[in-house]
């Protein structure tokens, strides 16, 4: 039987809370009569303009240095003649022109973009996990992708069918498959256990790795060794068109991240207080789970597995700029990408003509500062 | 289950006055609750609540008691809608709470946890400022704060004395200072029901005080309704209308602290003697370990 009870014994029910005493008011609140450090439209645009402009500044100066620099005068003359004046073969086809224009904008703007999706692939996990420590790389959504991506590499699947390459979408389903398996440990019991994942993340690396290994040591030598520079991390000149389809798959991932932005603030206070926040937690842990999985399959497809830059690049932004997710997720997005941009610019120009995999560099300078994180961080982590 | 006899009090009311029409005064109406943290074969067996139903009343404070594993931080984690149940059901201010959006709850409940762990560096105001996202639906919940965020939200943190502490980052604040701007972020989503899992629980004599100062007043002033969580009979025995008993995830007792804090209930409920006498200053029950 549904229980009732009788009115007229009880008080009268309670007056919500509202806000009519304050609208009465004269006095208008805004960001700073609270804070000074919380974010603000206008502070938005500071830190996401002035880390655009230092992007482009960074992008320039990549683009003279190489086996051959390039003065920045004539960086600029190229710009201006390929944007303003008409485009012919004979007036941009110089080898200079070419070299800038082919090659190395190209391979520059791969870097920015490989190296941003992976900081804001960080991001997401990070508050998502609410561990400082997650990563595509440590949590073994790279290595996913990657076994994806090898099986369409040495089963000849890289070849496009129409317009459609095989590899980036191999790749997909790689960390889509990594990532529904984190999901499914994750959600096999109550609660949202950060450890589990986190360790599950490294056996899986280790799973996904021997298989990689084991088709490697089958493909024949020649594409075996291509296979071995890939999976360090290499940004091999991509040309326009293939930098096209990366756009568009980051377009999307990116789309779906920062739609989430406050939800994942709110993440960050455990999935059981998001909710009562009102935030649809399964409904964004999906989304972002995808998005997470757009990013890095076609991130590793182009480029194999760079470890390390979505772990430190968000850990700075955050320190530097701001914690909360509408902020930090496009300057951690940018200042990804610029990091990335020099990084390779040193691996192709430190023992020129020769160049090493860009992920030697992000694993030396992201390693030791994983390491660090962990030795200092571990009452904060829960760890202790 | 012990009912309260005296006429002004719920479990009366429940017993022998029946009226449908009456729904206005009730913040919850649960019935048959059943939940259970596992699935399949054991869940059944492992149930933390089993078939409760009560009402709470609105614009009161009750007080969740209860051994260790009793089932009520589950209850009001079910209330706030973070889980909910397998089988039964939960009426929230007339509404089914199952019906409402996940949004049009955090509207009327808010729910400060027992515990706020943050590692990122958000600072106090940034964190106060997560209250307000219920009363933003937008492409995913992206907005910007506008001026009358900014006034909620100041006028919570001046109310629970944290204003001062805007800037400084949640990591870096006592635990008293933590859990008041907990409390003002659940004063942020401007709620009709506050929920409190174990508010004084880390926290020294002088911020238990504070925090259950800080309750009652909400409570007088702004109607709020108050359930909160509690290990500590004699925090509830002050400063709760009414008292909520689980035992094994049953309702063991519900009424006002007179009826409840009992010797008899309480050794049947606990397993263990104490010593009731009364508050000097109050009156209510007070409860002491024998020696």
């Amino acid at each position: 039987m549904k229980p009732t009870i009788d009115a007229p014994s009880l008080s009268p029910p309670p007056a919500s809370l509202s806000l009519e005493s304050l609208k009465s008011t004269d006095v208008t609140f805004d960001a700073a009569t609270v804070s000074r450090r919380t974010l603000t439209r206008s502070r938005w645009w500071v830190w996401v303009s002035s880390a655009c402009v230092l992007a482009v500044v960074v992008f320039v100066g990549c683009l003279g240095l190489g086996t051959q620099s390039i003065p920045y005068s004539r960086i600029i003359a190229v710009f201006v003649s390929s944007i303003v004046g008409p485009y012919t073969e004979q007036g941009l086809g110089d080898p200079i022109s070419v070299i800038l224009l082919q090659v190395r904008m190209p391979r520059v703007l791969l870097a920015f973009l490989v190296g941003g999706s992976l900081a804001m692939v960080g991001v997401a996990l990070q508050a998502l996990l609410r561990n400082p420590l997650a990563d595509p790389f440590v949590i073994g959504i790279s290595s996913g992708a990657a076994l994806g991506a090898a099986i369409a590499l040495l089963f000849g699947l890289g070849i496009s069918v129409g317009s459609i390459s095989a590899l980036p979408v191999c790749a997909f389903a790689g960390a889509l498959l990594s990532l529904m398996i984190m999901y499914r440990i994750s959600s096999a019991q109550y609660g949202f256990s950060v450890y589990t994942l986190l360790l599950a993340g490294v056996v899986l690396n280790a799973i996904f790795s021997a298989f990689i290994m084991f088709l490697t040591s089958i493909a024949d030598p020649n594409r075996a060794f291509g296979m071995y520079a890939w999976l360090m991390g290499t940004l091999t000149g991509p040309d326009w068109s293939t930098l096209g389809i990366l756009v568009l798959y980051l377009g999307a991932g990116l789309v779906l991240l920062g739609m989430h932005a406050q939800s994942l603030n709110l993440l960050t206070l455990g999935e059981e207080t998001a909710r009562s926040l009102g935030v649809e937690v399964e409904r964004v842990k999906k989304m972002v789970f995808l998005a997470a999985a757009l990013l890095t399959g076609a991130v590793v497809s182009f480029s194999g597995i760079i470890g390390f830059v979505g772990l430190i690049i968000p850990h700075a932004v955050r320190l530097v700029v701001s914690a909360d997710h509408r902020l930090l997720l496009p300057v951690a997005g940018i200042v990804g990408g610029i990091f990335l941009m020099m990084a390779d610019t040193v691996a192709r120009t430190a023992l020129s003509p020769s160049e090493f995999p860009v992920g030697v560099i992000t694993a030396l300078v992201g390693g030791p500062i994983f390491l660090w994180l962990l030795t200092t961080r571990q009452t904060q982590l829960g760890m202790k | 289950m012990v009912i309260d006899d005296s006429p002004n009090t719920v479990g009366y009311e429940v017993t022998y006055m029946m009226n449908d029409q009456v729904t206005s005064n009730v913040a919850y109406s649960l019935e048959d609750v059943t939940f259970s943290y596992s699935r399949g074969k054991r869940a059944e067996s492992q149930a933390a609540l089993k078939e409760l139903s009560c009402l709470i009343l609105s614009g009161r404070v009750l007080g969740i008691l209860g051994p260790n594993g009793s089932g009520k931080s589950t209850l009001l984690k079910l209330l706030a809608r973070v889980y909910q149940p397998q089988k039964g059901t939960i009426e929230i201010l007339g509404e089914s709470l199952s019906g409402l959006s996940q949004l049009d709850v955090a509207k009327r409940v808010a729910l400060v946890p027992q515990e706020t762990l943050q590692v990122f560096p958000f600072t106090i105001a940034e964190m106060v400022l997560m209250g307000r996202s219920p009363h933003h639906q937008g492409w995913g919940g992206w907005h910007w704060e506008d001026s009358q965020d900014w006034a909620v939200v100041q006028n919570a943190m001046d109310e629970l004395d944290v204003a001062h502490l805007g800037d400084r980052l949640v990591t870096e604040v006592s635990g008293g200072e933590r859990q008041r701007a907990v409390i003002a972020r659940a004063l942020v989503q401007e709620p009709q029901i506050l929920l409190l899992d174990e508010p004084t629980a880390f926290l020294d004599l002088h911020h238990q005080l504070d925090i259950a100062r800080i309750i009652k007043r909400l409570n007088r002033e702004r109607g709020l309704t108050v359930i909160l969580v509690s290990h500590d009979l004699n925090l509830a025995s002050q400063y709760c209308d009414q008292v909520l008993m689980l035992n094994h995830g049953r309702l063991a007792a519900m009424g006002s602290p007179q009826t409840v804090i009992k010797p008899e209930v309480i050794e049947a409920v606990y397993g263990c003697s104490v010593l009731v006498d009364r508050h000097p200053q109050s009156g209510l029950p007070r409860v002491s370990l024998p020696v």
